[in-house]
């Protein structure tokens, strides 16, 4: 922590990531590290894979379990804060972030990921079970060592295999009720798995010209806009028929049936006219200044609406498992 | 992007606001980590209690 008033009126931008920060830094700008809108996520989806083990739970231990894998998420987040400092100044997206707004010094944000790693999986471990506790630090490690120091700067596979640290949070709130992680787990794994790629190639679509001058070689920038189309349809059409699946495997109920039959198909659709699409081609000549990156331009109108929908999609899905779960509905088992 | 940057110089009164703040932060958490312990050791210990 800062402990002294800084008088400093100038500096370069390196100094500005790595040296003490000329703004006082506020607790909400150590919460801003910790990503709130991610942890948000990784909460539903996580209490989702809790409440679907169907393990009794003391509710008291379920609530610190879910506590410990949001602040386990929080601290990869401040992780790829401290690392990503400099993708992040150049990037109008996160250039606001505490760390290259000069809020936060990087190795206090690193400090707090670490710590809050620690105590996050030693807590999970106390609390439920070491099972749980070792996904969590895994899944930890997985975004913040693989994906944000390896895979982001080095291919354009990076979300297709970082992805698998996002998805991981069902089967870690599974194992903390159960003690073990069965097939229904790691189905629900495999759901938000396959469902990052086209949902980040969507929203990377119109905003390429941010990542190209970061120099992270999203599939747009390295690839071009329309192999990431292309990318976009082929793993929607590995995505949807995987949302079926729990519907036979004793997991999702008719409710869940319905929602992922009907999303499915609007996805799949919405897919298809991201491929039939100029998204991402060329930016509109017309728009001038910053506002060229997310202005919602003709082709990227409909990278656009996929990238709303798949959030919607993923939403539902797993609403549905939670309440058929909670209001005892009976899972289909069709096979 | 320009290589340097301005900053204003920091109200002395915003800066020791901004470190009390962080700091009373800091102390509830301390308190909630040290509350979640106690009780996740006293469930832990005497039973699983009540379910869902």
């Amino acid at each position: 922590m800062n402990t002294s008033p800084q008088n400093t009126v100038s500096m370069t931008k390196p100094a500005a990531i790595t040296a003490r920060p000329a703004v006082p830094a506020l607790w909400s700008d150590y919460l801003q590290l910790l990503k709130p809108r991610v942890m948000s996520l990784v909460v539903f989806t996580a209490f989702t894979g809790l409440v679907c083990a169907g393990t009794p739970l003391n509710p008291v231990l379920a609530a610190v379990a879910i506590l410990c894998i949001a602040v386990g998420a929080g601290a990869s987040g401040a992780l790829n804060m401290w690392f990503d400092a400099d993708i992040d100044a150049r990037m109008r997206r996160t250039r606001g972030r505490p760390v290259p707004m000069g809020k936060v010094q990087g190795v206090e944000a690193a400090t707090l990921g670490v710590v809050l790693s620690l105590f996050s999986v030693m807590l999970l471990g106390i609390t439920t079970n070491w099972l749980a506790a070792a996904m969590l630090a895994f899944t930890i490690f997985f975004y913040a060592v693989v994906y944000t120091m390896w895979l982001k700067r080095w291919t354009p596979q990076n979300i297709v295999i970082g992805g698998l640290a996002g998805a991981l949070p069902p089967a870690i709130g599974w194992a903390a009720a159960d003690g073990a992680a069965p097939l229904n787990a790691w189905l629900m794994v495999l759901i938000i798995f396959m469902w990052t790629p086209p949902h980040a190639w969507a929203l990377s679509l119109y905003t390429s010209e941010d990542y190209a001058k970061a120099g992270v070689p999203m599939m747009p920038v390295a690839k071009g806009a329309a192999s990431t189309r292309r990318h976009i349809l082929v793993y929607s059409l590995l995505f949807v028929p995987v949302c079926l699946v729990p519907a036979f495997t004793g997991l999702g109920g008719p409710i869940y049936l319905a929602i992922a039959a009907a999303g499915g198909l609007l996805f799949l659709v919405l897919a298809w006219r991201v491929f039939r699409s100029k998204a991402g081609d060329a930016p509109d000549d017309r728009i001038e200044g910053e506002d060229r990156l997310y202005a919602v331009r003709a082709g990227a109108k409909d990278a656009r609406n996929l990238f709303a929908v798949s959030i919607l999609y993923l939403t539902l899905l797993f609403a549905a498992l939670l309440g058929e779960h909670l209001a005892g509905v009976a899972p289909l088992e069709l096979l | 992007m320009p290589d340097i940057i301005e900053r204003p110089r920091i109200d002395p009164d915003a800066f020791r606001k901004a470190r009390s703040g962080r700091n009373i932060a800091l102390g509830l958490g301390l308190v909630a980590f040290v509350v979640i312990v106690f009780a996740v050791t006293v469930i832990r210990m005497g039973g699983y209690g009540p379910h869902f």
